[in-house]
């Protein structure tokens, strides 16, 4: 199997669903000449036309709400954000207009397009380009939401967002774009709402996603050495649709929950995670439910800070074994 | 693949002497000397700041201005009591402009402790409240309207000043700052919007990205505005005095349009290959820079001579080198202050009168 970047993998999905469907448009700030902000779209332009592959003023709540209007015409944009952190400029179109249009017209109207680009912390570009809106968005019935933490994931997953007739939205990471994995070539498709598991083991489950994943297999290969801990990962992969099966399935096995995200930990992921596990699983658990999340603050810029303020390996070992003290 | 003029862009060679324009015919030989000392210091300060970029002591994006310098430094000399400044994230030339020291400013690129902002906001996010230096936003267009809110509070508490609201030529196509002013014309609030267009918002063109011209856009507002050149910082001055009076005076806001070049990428990131040439960029360098047309006009008018301004110049390189070995030894911030300036009730407990959690975990 080829060993690609997961950037390498976003712009393979991107092409692949390019050339299979004449609606597919990629639209956003830099995605055409300048070959993307994070050449995730690079050679696109040349290979489709600009047709196909719009660069777009600084105006998001113009152009994603002129995505919206044109999806619900047929058209399929996958739209970037240079950083979902600028969502907020947006926010009216988002979650007003696509995540509503099609409950206020009865079924009526739907909303075929996908917003992606890259939602982390991490680089040091502080608390205006650093939000996690996977939560926010998740609140809203009527979008999707996936954050893929491997390139393998990322391809597969962006096809079925593009393929998809709901609101998709699709939250890379940019400290992932060099990442390298397997990823099939051609037709390699993951449905929405699958978690998978990218570690098994017997005595603790951390539940994670995006690249929280990636601390949490680093620290899961320390509770193995060094503490003769079996952890399991499972990776949610989507956010919405939940795969709360397999939570489920893996906290029968190991009874011990860590939940790991790169999120404020009011309202997040993990909150609503730790409520439906404690009400669908109060027996099969023998202690509390952990959480590890962000620092609870707006990001840090100081480079050595901003690393203990985010979930890191050393972070998730330490709450891994208050989880299991 | 080029910039596209401003319509009333002028040559260097222009007959209009903006030297003797009422607010520069005024200076003294001192004050001309000083605005040609903090646009070499402005630029000897970011040439510093790149190298430590280049070293990895610098984190996250460096927005160079080099090359706009007698934008910042024309407007904010200015400055009033009570007038204002705000802008994005292209902001180490507006904070040496209103006269925040280089080491501070060095160390928060540093992520140190000793940072004008702690280590906490990074080079987008410069503050200085007590020179009236509002930012430092890294959202484009996101401080605009807050640039009219300063001049709305400004007109409240009944101050004769005025704000400045500082944009690129990429943000007047977001919808804050049509928002932003409409409400300062309907409002007459003192604020004049700067837009300082250098051609480019990243890799994309003027041309490629904005209808029409920018600056009078103002007119489907009904405010006034003007376009002048902002490689020489008397016709910055010129430009800028009259419509800093217009707000002073009379409250009503106004845009002006500055056209200028930046000669390095948008960030030191942008690898600056797909949207101009080399030559375009050496082309401004060699006939228009700020920091050469200035010192030529001060040699020919005699309050400068060539000693010092090599004099200046050694001066600024040393204070950048100063700035940079002060941020070396500080200290950065602990893990403990992640969450200190989050809330004012969490920092002054004495005085708190909320109660519950204001953290979680
Ligand atoms: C809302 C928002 N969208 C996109 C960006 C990314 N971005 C930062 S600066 C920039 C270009 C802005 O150009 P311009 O306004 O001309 O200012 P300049 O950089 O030339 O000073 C872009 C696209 C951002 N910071 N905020
Ligand atoms: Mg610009």
């Amino acid at each position: 199997m080829p060993v690609i970047t997961y950037r390498e993998a976003v712009r393979h999905a991107l092409a692949e669903e390019l050339e299979r469907d004449p609606n597919v448009v990629v639209m956003g700030e830099e995605v055409a000449q300048f070959n993307g902000a994070y050449k995730v779209t690079e050679g696109l332009l040349a290979r489709f036309g600009p047709q196909r592959i719009v660069d777009t003023p600084i105006s998001e709540a113009g152009f994603i709400g002129v995505g919206i209007g044109a999806s619900m015409l047929g058209i399929r944009p996958v739209m970037e954000l240079m950083f979902w952190s600028f969502y907020s400029v947006a926010f009216d179109q988002i979650l007003n207009n696509a995540a509503n249009v099609r409950y206020m017209s009865g079924g009526q109207i739907h909303c075929p397009i996908v917003i992606r680009g890259p939602a982390n912390g991490g680089t040091n570009v502080g608390a205006t380009h650093s939000h996690t809106p996977e939560n926010v968005l998740a609140n809203h019935p009527g979008v999707k939401v996936v954050v893929p933490s491997s390139p393998a994931d990322a391809k597969g997953l962006l096809k079925s967002a593009i393929r998809d007739n709901d609101p998709v939205f699709f939250l890379e990471n940019t400290m992932l774009y060099g990442e390298k994995g397997e990823v099939p070539a051609g037709e390699h498709v993951v449905p929405l709402g699958l978690a998978d598991v990218k570690r098994a083991g017997t005595d603790l489950t951390i539940v994670t996603y995006g690249r929280s994943v990636l601390h949490s297999l680093a620290a899961a290969e320390v509770l193995e050495r060094e503490h003769k801990i079996s952890t399991e990962v499972l990776d949610l992969r989507t956010i919405r649709p939940l795969d709360f099966d397999s939570v489920l399935k893996s906290v029968a096995k190991t009874h011990r929950v860590l939940i790991v995200e790169e999120q404020k930990p009011f309202a997040s992921v993990g909150s609503q995670l730790a409520y439906m596990i404690q009400r669908e699983a109060f027996d099969e658990l023998d202690g509390p439910i952990h959480r590890l999340a962000t620092v609870d603050a707006p990001a840090i810029y100081s480079p050595p800070v901003e690393v203990e303020q985010l979930p890191n390996p050393r972070r998730v070992l330490q709450a891994a074994l208050e989880t299991l003290a | 693949m080029s910039k596209k003029p401003t319509a009333k862009e002028t040559t260097p060679t222009a007959a209009t002497d903006h030297a003797q324009a009422p607010v520069n015919a005024r200076l003294t030989p001192e004050e001309r000397i000083e605005l040609f000392r903090k646009m070499v210091r402005i630029r000897r300060f970011e040439e510093r700041s790149l190298r430590a970029y280049q070293a990895k002591k610098i984190g996250g994006f460096l927005h160079l201005y080099i090359g706009q310098e007698a934008v910042a430094v024309g407007c904010c000399s200015l400055m009033g009591p009570h007038d204002h400044v705000i802008t994005a994230y292209r902001d180490h030339g507006h904070a040496i402009a209103v006269g925040m020291e280089t080491k501070p400013l060095m160390a928060e690129l540093y992520g140190k402790a000793t940072g004008c902002s702690k280590g906490k906001g990074g080079s987008m996010h410069y503050f200085d409240p007590s020179r009236n230096f509002w930012g430092g936003h890294g959202i484009v267009g996101g401080q605009i309207p807050l640039g009219a809110g300063l001049a709305y509070a400004l007109k409240y508490k009944g101050l004769k000043g005025a704000a400045m609201a500082f944009m690129g030529d990429g943000a007047v196509n977001q919808g804050a700052v049509h928002e932003a002013y409409n409400l300062a014309s309907l409002w007459n609030l003192p604020v004049v919007f700067v837009i300082e267009n250098n051609g480019y918002s990243m890799g994309t063109s003027q041309a490629r990205s904005s209808a029409g011209e920018l600056a009078q856009r103002a007119a489907g507002y009904d405010m006034q505005w003007g376009q002048c050149s902002g490689h020489d910082v008397y016709e910055v001055r010129a430009m800028m005095d009259k419509f800093l009076t217009l707000a002073r005076e009379t409250g009503k806001p106004s845009t002006v349009e500055i056209d200028t070049y930046r000669y390095r990428g948008h960030s030191v990131a942008d690898p600056d290959n797909t949207y101009r040439s080399k030559q375009e960029i050496e082309e401004y360098r060699r006939t228009r820079d700020p920091i050469q047309l200035f010192q030529d006009k001060l040699l020919a008018e005699g309050a400068l001579t060539p000693a010092l301004a090599e004099q200046i110049d050694t001066e600024a390189r040393a204070e950048a080198d100063v700035a940079a070995d002060f941020s070396e030894a500080s200290p950065f911030p602990t893990p403990a202050d992640i969450q200190t300036d989050v809330y004012w009730e969490a920092d002054n407990p004495a005085d708190r009168r909320s109660q519950g959690r204001l953290f979680f975990t």
